[in-house]
Formats: structure tokens, sequence, C-alpha cells
């Protein structure tokens, strides 16, 4: 079953085309990841999927559900109550965690369950410290976000997205806001999931760890994707010169 | 003159100075938050209108203003209102400290991080509940020390009711002063004020206290 259908996604800032033309599916319990230098536009391509921004032309559909298609040339979203539905499909996990730092960090899990799920405050609570606990962070529930670690911020954001049982989890760049020792714990975590087959969508920069838990990689740059196929032959085996070009600088490091 | 018979006849002063206070901050706080949104709209003409209305309250004396207020009714529409004197301080004051509070509250709104706005979307909250439980919050954190300096301008500013007659604290002391030839009533006036004054910034203190639980 596909969770995310992506179809000739057009996206444009002024008059500069940042995604061009792009389509790709995602299959339930399926981890894909999205490479590619910094201004290939696979930042924007999520936020588009997770509409933090809106899209130009083109189709984004979850579970089946159109939330974007379009008609005459025009994008037209999804009625807001479908849209609000549509959107409890996923989650995200942000670059910079976008924690609420004047709630707990139970609260912090849990408060989108309750206000927004309208779940008991008792139901939440247990499903929040379940995931804390998954997190290896049952001691710090009635911490503050500014008492954590980067990692652990980050993994408070994973729980607080994990808490309202997403369809899919987009991560934008999970590990670039943290010292390199501190991105293993994050990883780890992700290749959890990945292992419990959580469908996901990585945008990295960690080729090895791409290559270790995506089941398909996309390589994108100037916003169209220039390779696309199983994990392993787009990090070993790159067929396009662009692919190739773009791994050598990071194994030269 | 005895120092008790000044203090009780200055008390009914000072518990005008006291409820003019309170009630400009009543209604000029809330009424600051609404200005704010006016200021910040994507309608041209309410940001227009709101940034004349800021700007007038800001760039013209409030004496000035707390005259208009009073004697505008009657000079424009020939009402003559029983005791609107009082009320009219009250509305003076309070559209005045409304826009000041205007442009605090939205230097607070505006240096919030996007990413606060975003997270909340994405897990589903409504932009009501954003606004109210995730933003609104740590506003009102980061004004605080913003909203202390324009709450003890006030308590001074209250003075400023003798502009028209209403017999606020220091009009008192000053009828009291000329009255008895003496300055001790001034010297009380100072020290009620300062009283006053030490009393709101200890508990502005106290409140941002209770609100450094987390950066």
């Amino acid at each position: 079953m596909k969770i995310l259908e992506v179809k000739n996604l057009k996206k444009d800032f002024e008059s500069l085309e940042v995604i061009k033309d792009i389509s790709f599916d995602v299959k339930e319990g399926s981890v894909v990841a999205i490479i590619g230098p910094s201004g290939s536009g696979k930042s924007t391509l999520l936020r588009c999927a997770t509409m933090l921004e809106t899209i130009d032309s083109g189709e984004l559909k979850y579970l089946g559900e159109h939330a974007v298609q379009t008609i005459d040339g025009k994008a037209v979203y999804a009625s807001p109550k479908d849209l609000k539905r549509i959107q409890s499909y996923y989650g995200l996990v942000f670059q910079n965690f976008n924690l609420f730092p004047h709630f707990s960090v139970i609260k912090n899990v849990t408060d989108a369950l309750i206000s927004v799920q309208k779940k008991p405050k008792d139901e939440a609570i247990e499903i929040g410290r379940r995931l804390l606990e998954k997190m290896g962070l049952e001691d710090k529930e009635d911490a503050y976000p500014f008492q954590l670690s980067g990692g652990q911020q980050q993994r408070v954001s994973i729980a607080r997205a994990l808490a309202l049982n997403p369809k899919i989890l987009f991560f934008d760049e999970p590990t670039s806001a943290l010292d390199p020792e501190l991105t293993g714990e994050i990883l780890k975590v992700i290749r959890e999931l990945a292992a419990e087959d959580m469908t996901m969508v990585i945008v990295t920069h960690e080729m090895s760890f791409a290559r270790d838990v995506a089941d398909r990689i996309i390589f994108m740059d100037g916003g169209v994707i220039i390779e696309e196929g199983e994990a392993c032959d787009v990090i070993d085996n790159p067929q396009c010169e662009r692919t190739k070009m773009f791994l050598n600088k990071f194994e030269n490091r | 003159m005895d120092l008790s018979v000044l203090l009780s006849q200055l008390a009914e002063g000072m518990l005008i100075s006291v409820e003019i206070f309170t009630l400009t901050l009543v209604f000029s706080l809330p009424l600051g938050l609404l200005v704010a949104f006016g200021r910040m709209s994507k309608n041209p003409i309410i940001r227009n209108i709101t940034k004349i209305y800021i700007s007038v309250m800001r760039g013209t004396p409030l004496m000035l203003q707390l005259m208009v207020v009073y004697f505008g009714p009657y000079y424009l529409f020939g009402w003559s209102i029983r005791g609107y004197r009082f009320l009219a301080v009250i509305i003076g004051f309070s559209i005045n400290y409304a826009a000041y509070f205007a442009e605090i509250y939205r230097g607070g709104i505006e240096s919030m991080e996007v990413g606060q706005y975003e997270a909340a979307k994405i897990l589903g909250y409504s932009k009501s509940q954003t606004f109210i439980k995730i933003i609104l919050p740590q506003v009102i954190k980061r004004i605080l020390p913003a909203v202390t300096n324009e709450i003890i301008t006030l308590i001074k500013d209250t003075s400023l009711a003798f502009v028209i007659s209403v017999s606020e604290m220091f009009t008192t002391a000053q009828a009291i002063a000329a009255a008895q030839k003496t300055t001790t009533p001034f010297i009380v006036a100072g020290v009620f004020y300062y009283v006053f004054n030490y009393i709101v910034a200890t508990t502005m203190e106290w409140v941002e206290k209770k609100v450094s639980y987390y950066r």
C-alpha cells in the first residue's frame, strides 16, 4: 500500500524554480532517504509534502486521499476538514527540534494528544511515558527542553511526533544541528524505528546511515531527481555522473 | 497640621490614583493585544488605521489626549454627560497605554521563531490553540521587562488626571500645600508614589521569577 504519492510536484520561490517536476511514492513500511547537495530542493520538497509550503502544481496523496491535486493547471488543496484529517497521517521531526520551551518533556509529548486528539489525560500520559522510555528518557519527563542536550531534545521531538501515531514520519536533517558525538544516538533511534517497519522519509547528509537504514534513496540536485533506486545501488554503484561527483566529495573527507 | 489628618485628607486622592492605575491596566492590556493584531493585520486598511492610531497616541501628550477625550463630546456633538469626568480619565489613559502595549506585544510576537508555529501546525493545533497555548505564554515572558517599565510610568502618569480636575493624589496634595502653606503634602505624595512603585516592581519581579523555569 502506498502511504504517500507525489506526482509532478512543482514549486517556485518568486521566479526561482526550487522544485521542477518531482514524482515518487513511499510504500508502507519502507524507508526513503533523500540526499543531495545543499540548495538542491530536498528540504523544500519535505516542506511541500508536509504542507508547510504550498505547491504551485502537482499532486499529493496520503493513503490514497488527495491533499492537493492540479485542476486546470492550478494546485487545489482539499477542504480544511479533509486537510486536518490528512495532516494527522504524518509527523515531522525538525532539524532544530522546535520543542515548546515552556512545556515540560512529558507535556511536549502529550499535549497534542490531549488538546488535538482529545485523548483522556491519563491515557495520554501513559502513551507519553512509554515513548519516553523507548527513547531512553524515562528519567527526564519533568525536565524542560533547555535542560537537555541536543540529542535528548531531538529524541523528545521524535517521541512527540510518534505520540500522535502517524502513518508516516518525515525527518528534516535530524542530526544537522547536533554535535558529531550526538548524531549516533539519533541515528540509532531511527534505525530502531526502521526495524519496526515505521514508514519514514529522511532528508539527510549521513551517507553511510542512509545506505544502512533506507530501502530506497533519492538523489536530488537542482530541483529534480537525478537518481533513484535501491539504497546500496545508489550509494555504492551510482549510475549518474552528478551522483558520483556528489558522493565522491563525502568519501574524500 | 497633624500628619494623620493630612494622611486622611490625602487618602481619598490615593484611592483615586490606585483606581485610575488598576482600571487603566484592566482595559489597556487586552485592548493593546487587539491593537497589536490590527497593526500586524494582512488587511492594509486595518493595518494603516492602527498605525496612525499608534502614531497619534505616542506622538501627542497624554495630557492633551485627556482634554480631547473629556471636552471632545461636548465641542463636537454638544453632549454633556453627567459623571463623565472620571470615565474620561479611564478612557484617555486606556487608549493611550493600549498603543504602547500594542507595540510591546508586536515586538514580542514578531520575535517568536517560525519553527514554533510550524511545529504546532504539524501537530494539528488550530490557529487559536497555537496562539493561546504555544505563542502567548512565551511572548508574555519575553515582554515582561518592557511591560514593567510601562506600568511604572503609568503610576506616575496618574497625576495627569488633574488636567480635567479629577482629584487624584497629587492634585489633593497640591491643594493642601497651597492652603496650609507647607511642603509636607508633597513629601507625603513622593513617598506614596515611591511605595506604590516599589510594590509594583516587587510584584513584577516575582512574576518574572515565576516564568523563569524555562528558557
